[in-house]
């Protein structure tokens, strides 16, 4: 009933991926500080745009001087999956007033979409109370964020070479823990695969672009083979993402 | 960088993750999507994602990497085969950490 008991539940099925998500916060903060960008840059960015993976690739496109615009249409395809998340997410909204759904809207993560999304699909909580679980979890992953970007910025000066442990990988756990529950039809496995390959091959174009084009071409290869495969059926309904 | 530039940066980045986010809540209450849109769109985290981490696990200093004793091969590897088994996020990012963490000691 009582709200706070609702926030402690999405905060609760959090916790695995805000521990994820610790290493991978310190390593922005180093990583940031290592490419000699100011602290408040780094906690400018953690606060105002909250976005892990595109956080992590923009000071990586930052590093090599990339101009502009590359940053932020990098961005924008980095982040254009949490508009599958919102298209998701609408259903449970929509009754709210605009003040939540602006919250809501900044809070929209691939973490608090793969705890929370899952909640509603087993009537744990409902639309009187999924937003108050939802934002159980944007808090808490939002502190866990600004506090390791801030850890890791000041410990990215203190010692150095933090950026060469390896943290990253911590990263690339976390992405995988959300690919392999949509793997259960084909489509997803060429999407996959076609991602993997174009990325590989495209890793050397300038300013990190083979990154934008390999994104498309994986796209469109999920696209037409499920639509070749299911010629007379509507489109996979809904998808797995993060129902673990 | 100067101060205009990270301004610019920042507020660039904020428009378009704030936007893409919050679009679609924006209109919740008469928002119906395209079925192409949906149909692309379900393959966007599969694609991004994938699109990120490979060049991780496969290339450094320019080079492809596919022995063995590549402790991000290793380590994604076990990641991924726990997931898709167990289908358990802390699972399989504490299986794939420490797998990644014991290579790359193993081998260094």
């Amino acid at each position: 009933m009582s709200t706070l008991k609702e926030m402690r539940r999405g905060a609760v099925a959090s916790v695995p991926m805000i521990i994820g998500g610790i290493p991978f916060g310190l390593l922005f903060g180093s990583l940031a500080s290592s490419y000699g960008l100011s602290p408040w840059f780094a906690i400018a960015m953690s606060s105002m745009v909250f976005a892990g993976s595109a956080q992590f690739v923009a000071i990586g496109l930052i590093s090599i001087h990339a101009p502009l615009w590359v940053i932020v249409s990098t961005t924008f395809i980095v982040n254009l999956r949490h508009l599958l998340y919102a298209a998701d997410m609408v259903k449970y909204v929509k009754h709210l007033p605009m003040r939540l759904r602006i919250i809501m809207g900044f809070g929209l993560i691939d973490e608090t979409y793969a705890a929370v999304r899952p909640l509603y699909g087993m009537g744990i909580v409902d639309e009187k109370t999924g937003h108050k679980a939802y934002l159980g979890s944007f808090l808490s992953f939002y502190v866990m964020w600004n506090v390791t970007t801030i850890l890791g910025v000041v410990s990215g000066e203190l010692i150095p070479g933090m950026s060469e442990w390896g943290l990253e990988f911590a990263m690339v756990a976390t992405f995988i823990s959300i690919i392999t529950p949509y793997l259960k039809a084909a489509p997803f496995w060429f999407a996959m695969v076609s991602a993997g390959i174009a990325s590989v091959l495209l890793v050397d174009l300038p300013n990190n672009l083979g990154l934008l084009v390999s994104a498309v071409i994986a796209v469109s290869v999920g696209y037409f083979s499920d639509a070749a495969l299911n010629k007379n059926k509507p489109s996979l309904v809904g998808t797995s993402g993060g129902e673990s | 960088m100067t101060l205009m530039d990270s301004v610019l940066v920042i507020a660039g980045m904020f428009v378009v993750t704030f936007g893409v986010r919050f679009m679609l809540f924006a209109r919740a209450h008469k928002v119906s999507m395209p079925a192409f849109l949906d149909r692309a769109l379900k393959f966007v985290p599969v694609a991004v994602l994938t699109s990120i981490i490979t060049p991780m696990i496969f290339v450094s200093e320019h080079r492809m990497n596919v022995s063995f004793e590549n402790p991000w091969l290793l380590g994604a590897l076990a990641a991924f085969f726990v997931g898709l088994w167990k289908q358990q996020q802390l699972l399989t990012i504490v299986v794939g950490v420490v797998v990644f963490f014991a290579a790359k000691y193993a081998f260094s």
